[in-house]
Formats: structure tokens, sequence, C-alpha cells
């Protein structure tokens, strides 16, 4: 509330206008980001309880993580034979949002869909929040997370360009900074006041398409690289993902549009959400006939190759955890897809925000539990040890949730701050004031 | 956001500071009575808050009893001195006496120059009596309550390769007629696959053909575990358990040492003892022979007479890692 780069500066007092003028950006830059955090947590009785429930949800799972981090792997269900569990189907799911996000940037930014300019914004603030989401996914699936600097580079040993892992940390991370830089400079210069620079941030725009593309492929090849995974060691992985990214990505931001007008009472998106079903409706069907191109190859095919592909959709030898799952995933996509087929889905919002949450929470489990489990059961030697989610992973998993929530509220309220003028730099027209006035004393 | 400061003089306290600050017109945010009140709450709400988090996250200050600082600041194994590897020798001495109460020899046997270690198994006369799987289990230090071992011993039916057709949990009288047997370890890939996949270079391939783990690297990623298409790596869920009059004293830092919790471990050829001109406990404690342990660069090794005069496979073949590890029947 108080800016400290002009008032609590002893140059000021002195002399105003060399104070404004030797503010450094950075400066004004950190001063920014303080009047939005401390005035984003600001709001009304509603957003208070909002945001204290999520907060109670994260520190059930800070908590948990923390026991788990002192105690062992052994809180979670998994094994040598399921190795990978919740956490990294979630981090696969998220990766995907994250990519997801951008969906809105190529309408907007690369056939000029002017409408959509202003709430692409909605989207990249969703990137930031999945990314964020995955890395602290990927942390609380360590072992070992106090030796996390080791993968550091230069500091550590950083396994490049072997290991996929590597290659996802930098992309993850890659993405998170493109998009903060993104979403940071335009909200800053609203802030000032002042027309963004074309050249500041056009090109990292363009650069976080191509970037999301490479963040899903990437994390595609995690898994399909493995020969010792029949089930994962498919071409279709990578499409498959981007696919149903670009279904997720859009579902979200769709409801959050919605979301977003509701509490503000203003209207605006309709035609950035009309955009966004047409990219569903093509994307989801994409999405469905990879899904049915795999398993016809799996089942027709035969042999041991499709135990995986069995123990998935029908279960194996008595073991049938996971079919719950993946005919809960395909009932929600199919009706997920019948009610984005209607044409009148955009004017009824009821429908489209169902058909959303079904085919967000279609794909969350298809590609979380339905794709990283199957790999390990049956194991590589054929054995079957099943898996399910422990007491700790669920409280870990609902935590980043919030977690991720409370971001993305934050982020959200930040912008609508700005752009409605809420937040804005009052200290900058009064420094503009000052040397005014100065002007005109030393002109006297 | 001083609003209030724009049409006045600027004076000394420019309300970034607990005064009051006069009779200035106040911040609206801050400065009127209710806001005082709200301000109030806020702060007791930060202060639970924080109390909150604190408490939620206790438990990881209790993690500093397990990890020292010294071994939070280790060096990857490779880039540690030779002065370096004895100060962590010594430590992790005195650290197995602190915890499990054992005084054992912490060693770092290097590899033999010129010796390339193969291993192989011979599936005619294996009659699946676990023997090596208890041995190893009891060589390296394994977790006691999870019966630990690097070796699987499937049951396998006569007539298939395959071991969906196999069972590891059999409980009857060995050596049954319409089957065999098969125990799975370490492979020792010369095209490591879970080498590769390792994210910090915490796992490596040896001189010798070994496959190893530095256990105060590795990060718990397991990305090697689902790296591996033969089950041969092994995580530590929680701190392995083991009583100190069990432990076997004589140990590997690269081997058999007790593994910290949260990290990946597996088979080293025991290289604690082969290193040392022994044989792998697994070979010591088999009582058919079946096993064959040398050097592949010795043209007169047992090895390699069974490499050159017998029926010789290795596993999964066609996914191209070329293990070292080969099986092999009498006629």
């Amino acid at each position: 509330m108080n800016n400290p780069a002009s008032s609590s500066d002893p140059v000021s007092l002195v002399s105003p206008s060399t104070a404004a003028k030797t503010v450094p950006e950075w400066r004004q830059y950190l001063r920014f980001l303080w009047n939005a955090f401390s005035q984003s947590v600001e709001g009304g009785w509603k957003f208070y309880v909002w945001m204290t429930l999520l907060t109670a949800v994260f520190l059930v799972g800070a908590n948990a993580w923390a026991v788990q981090v002192r105690d062992g792997m052994a809180l979670t269900s998994m094994s040598d034979h399921v190795s990978w569990g919740l956490y990294i189907a979630n981090f696969t799911f998220l990766v995907g949002l994250a990519a997801g996000g951008v969906m809105m940037v190529i309408p907007a930014y690369l056939y000029h869909d002017e409408q959509m300019h202003d709430i692409v914004i909605i989207g990249e603030l969703l990137a930031i929040a999945a990314i964020i989401m995955s890395i602290m996914f990927v942390v609380c699936d360590l072992g070992r997370p106090d030796r996390f600097w080791h993968m550091i580079p230069g500091l550590g040993k950083f396994n490049f360009p072997v290991s996929m892992l590597t290659w996802d940390v930098i992309v993850l991370n890659g993405y998170l900074v493109i998009n903060l830089h993104i979403c940071g400079y335009l909200l800053y210069k609203r802030f000032r006041g002042q027309a963004p620079s074309t050249k500041m941030y056009v090109p990292a725009v363009l650069l976080s398409i191509v970037w999301a593309i490479s963040i899903h492929t990437v994390t595609a090849f995690l898994y399909c690289g493995l020969g010792g995974r029949p089930f994962w060691n498919t071409a279709m992985l990578a499409p498959r993902f981007l696919a149903s990214a670009f279904v997720s990505g859009p579902a979200f931001i769709i409801v959050a549009i919605q979301i977003i007008r509701s509490q503000t009472g203003r209207m605006f998106g309709e035609g950035a959400i009309r955009t966004l079903v047409s990219i569903i409706r093509i994307t989801i069907l994409i999405n469905l006939l990879m899904v049915v191109s795999e398993v016809f190859v799996e089942f027709y095919t035969g042999g041991s190759h499709t135990s995986a592909a069995k123990y998935l959709y029908f279960g194996l030898h008595g073991h049938n955890e996971l079919v719950p799952w993946i005919w809960t995933a395909l009932t929600f996509t199919l009706v997920a897809v019948v009610l984005f087929m209607q044409s009148n889905v955009n004017r009824r919002p009821v429908i489209l925000n169902v058909a959303c949450l079904l085919a967000f929470v279609g794909l969350w489990i298809e590609k979380g539990m339905g794709m990283i489990i199957p790999a390990f059961v049956p194991s590589t030697l054929h054995e079957i040890v099943e898996y399910r989610p422990s007491l700790t992973e669920w409280k870990v998993t609902a935590g980043i949730w919030a977690l991720g929530f409370m971001i993305y509220t934050l982020l959200l309220k930040i912008t609508i701050n700005v752009h409605s003028r809420k937040l804005r730099d009052a200290s900058g027209a009064r420094t503009i004031r000052s040397e005014d006035s100065l002007a005109m004393s030393s002109e006297e | 956001m001083n609003h209030s400061e724009t049409n006045k003089p600027i004076t000394p306290c420019s309300g970034n500071c607990s005064c009051d600050g006069g009779s200035r017109e106040k911040d609206p945010w801050t400065g009127n009575d209710g806001s005082n009140r709200r301000a109030v709450l806020k702060g007791l709400g930060a202060t639970l808050g924080v109390a909150a988090y604190a408490k939620a996250l206790a438990p990881l200050t209790e993690l500093t009893q397990q990890t020292s600082m010294a071994e939070f600041l280790q060096k990857h194994y490779k880039e540690l001195t030779t002065d370096e590897i004895t100060v962590v020798l010594d430590r992790l001495t005195r650290e197995t006496k602190e915890q499990y109460g054992a005084d054992v020899t912490i060693s770092d046997p290097k590899p033999i120059e010129g010796v390339k270690f193969g291993y192989g198994l011979n599936l005619s006369i294996c009659n699946g009596c676990r023997k090596c799987a208890e041995a190893c289990h009891l060589e390296n230090n394994h977790d006691r309550p999870s019966n630990q071992s690097y070796i699987r011993v499937f049951e396998m039916t006569k007539g298939s390769m395959d071991f969906e057709k196999g069972n590891v949990h059999y409980e009857h009288p060995v050596p049954q007629p319409d089957k065999y047997y098969m125990p799975v370890q370490c492979q020792q890939c010369e095209h490591p696959p879970c080498v590769d996949v390792c994210p910090v270079e915490a796992t490596w391939k040896e001189k010798d053909g070994i496959v190893v783990v530095d256990y105060n690297w590795c990060i718990g990623c397991r990305y090697c575990e689902a790296a591996c298409p033969y089950h041969a790596r092994r995580f530590n869920w929680q701190k392995p358990e083991i009583a100190a009059e069990e432990i076997n004293p004589d140990q590997g830092y690269l081997s058999n040492r007790i593994r910290p919790q949260g990290v990946m471990e597996k088979c080293t050829f025991c290289l604690h003892r082969t290193r040392n001109g022994r044989l792998p406990a697994c070979l010591e404690a088999c009582p058919t022979g079946a096993r064959v342990f040398g050097d592949l660069n010795d043209p007169d090794s047992e090895i390699r007479w069974v490499l050159e005069n017998k029926r010789v496979f290795v596993l999964k073949e066609e996914l191209g890692l070329k293990p070292q590890f080969f099986y092999f029947f009498d006629e």
C-alpha cells in the first residue's frame, strides 16, 4: 500500500524529480508486484471463505507430505512393482492442462482474433498455476526432496541430454518463466497506464505456443521412450497427450470465464467461449479416435503385450482395481462429446459447464491413473501387484490442487484489479505531478 | 498508493511507518477505524496461519536426525578425492554405529583393471530352492521386515518362456516335475536404460561392467525403476530395519552398506566381494552349482567356456540392452 520506491527513499525528500527519474524499472516492477499481491488478498467474505478453505486443505496436504518425507514413501501405496502412482498421474495431467492454456493464445495471435487478446491472459495464468502444481507433484514424488539441488545444472549433476527427465525440467521451468514474463509484463504496463511494446511480449507469446507443444511432447517422451514398458512404448502417446491437453485446457478456461463473469458481474468472453467450444469439438474427437486406435491395436493383435490393456479395461486374473476408473472416464468423455456436439451448447451455460466438467474429469482419469498404472500392472516380469492410492497420497494431491486454486484465484484477482483500474500506479501520477510543480516553481 | 499526499507538501513522515502521521487524511485501507479492526483481524489471521504452517511442516525438522549436514552437502561419488572418500567412509561407519549399533567396515573397492564380469545360470539344474535369494538378503543388509532381495526366482511352466505363466509365490517342495526355475536379478546391461534415464547421474556403469548407484546422490525419482525391463531395481520405501547382530560388517560404499531411506538400490554382483577375488554370495549359496561367475575378458575363465560350449540365451534380447547375465542349458 505504501510505496517503498518513492516515499521511503530519502533522495525523494530532497529532489523528487531526480528520484523519479532514477527509480529503476526493476524497482518499479517490484513495487507493482507488492501492490498487486497486497491488493489481491483483499476481498469480500466469499473470497475469504474460499481462501481459508483452500488454505486448510493445503495445510492438510503439506502436513501429509512432511510426514511422508520423514517416515518414507512407504506411506504411499506405491511399491517396487507399481513405482509411480497418483502423484505422477496428476503431474502428467497438469502438464497437459498447462499446455492447453495456450489454446486461447493460438487463435488470438496466430489468427489475429482481436476479441481474444484481452482474455488470453486467463489461459496463460492457468498455465502458470498448472506448471507450479505439476512441479510440486514431482517434488512430492521424490524420495529425497532434500537432494533437489543435485538436479540444478552447475551445482549438481544434470544428465542432459540423455535423460528425458532433464529435458522436462528445462521445458517446464522455461514455460513457467515465459508465461510469468508475458503476464507480468502486460499487467505491469497496464498498471503503469502505458501501452505495452509488442517487441517485449509478442515474440514471447509466439515462443510460448511452440513451447506449450514441447512441454507435453517431452512429457510423453518420458514414458514412450521406455522399451521395457510396452503399454507406454507407442508413438501415439505424444499426439494423444496433445489432443487431450487441448480438451482439458479449454474446458477449464470456459468454466473459469463463466465464474469470473458471475463474480464480477461483467459480461465478457462470449466470442472466446465460442472459439474454445469449436476447438474442443474437434480435439475431443481426435483424442477419442486415438484411444480407439490404441484399443484396436492392443486387442486385435493380442499376445502378452495386451495384458496391460486387458487389466485396464476388463481386469486380469481377477484383479480389476482400474476397471471402474477407466469406464467412468470413458462414460464421462462420451457424454461430454454428445453435449459438446449440441448446436446450441454455447447458449446453455449449465449444459456447457457440465460438458466441460465431464471432459475435464474424464481426461484426468484417462491420462492420469489410466495411463500411468497399467504400465506397471502386470510388472515387467508379469507379476500382478495392484495399486490403490493411500490416504497420504490423496491428502497430498488435494493439498496441491488447493494450492493451485489459490494461486490461480490470486492471479485472476490481480488481473481483474489491473483491468478494472482498481490497481494502478497512483504514485506514478504523483511523481509526474510533483515534477510539474517543481518545473513551475523553477520557472517562477 | 499514497493518494493523500499528492496535494500536500512532502513531510518527513511519508506514511510508510507505524506512526499516526498527524491529522492527514488516512489511506482508505488502513486509516479509518473500521479498517483498524480489520487490520487486527488480518494480523490475527496471519499469525494463526503462520502457526498452522509451522505445525503442518514440523515433521520436516525431525528429518535432520537422520540426515547430517555433511551428508546433505556431500559431492557426487565421482567427484570425491581419495581423502574426501576416506572422510565419507568414516562418517558412514560412525553413523551406522549410531543408528544401528553395529561396528562395520565400509570400503570402496575399485574395478580391477582389464576385468569385465559376467554371470551364467544353468537352467537345467537350478531347482528353485531360493537359497540365492536368501543369501542376497543376508549379504546385502536388506530390510528384514520386507524380506527384500535382489533375486526373484520364478517357477516356470515347461513349454513356455513367458513370465505370464510363471509364479514367484510358490510354497511347495521343489523341484516340481512339470516346472523349471528361473532366478532373475540385475542383468548388468551393456546399454542400461536405468543409467540413461537418471536425471542426476546417480547411477552408472563401472569399468568392470557393474551398474552401481551412489546412494548418497540418488534423489529417489524412481525413473530407473520404471525404465528397467528386468525388475532389477528396488526402492527404499522406508529406512531399512535390521538388527545389529544380523548386519554384515563387510560393506562397500557402492554395494551392500545399509542404504538410506528414499533412494534406489540394486544388485552389484557383490562388488565388495568380487573385486577382492571372491565370488558373489548368491553363487556361494547355490547348492546345485547352477551359477557361474567370472571374467569375460579372460579366455580361460569358466564363464567363457560356458558361452562358447553351451546353448546360451539372454532375457528379452529383442530390447537390445545386451545383458551380461546369461542363461544356459546343459544339453
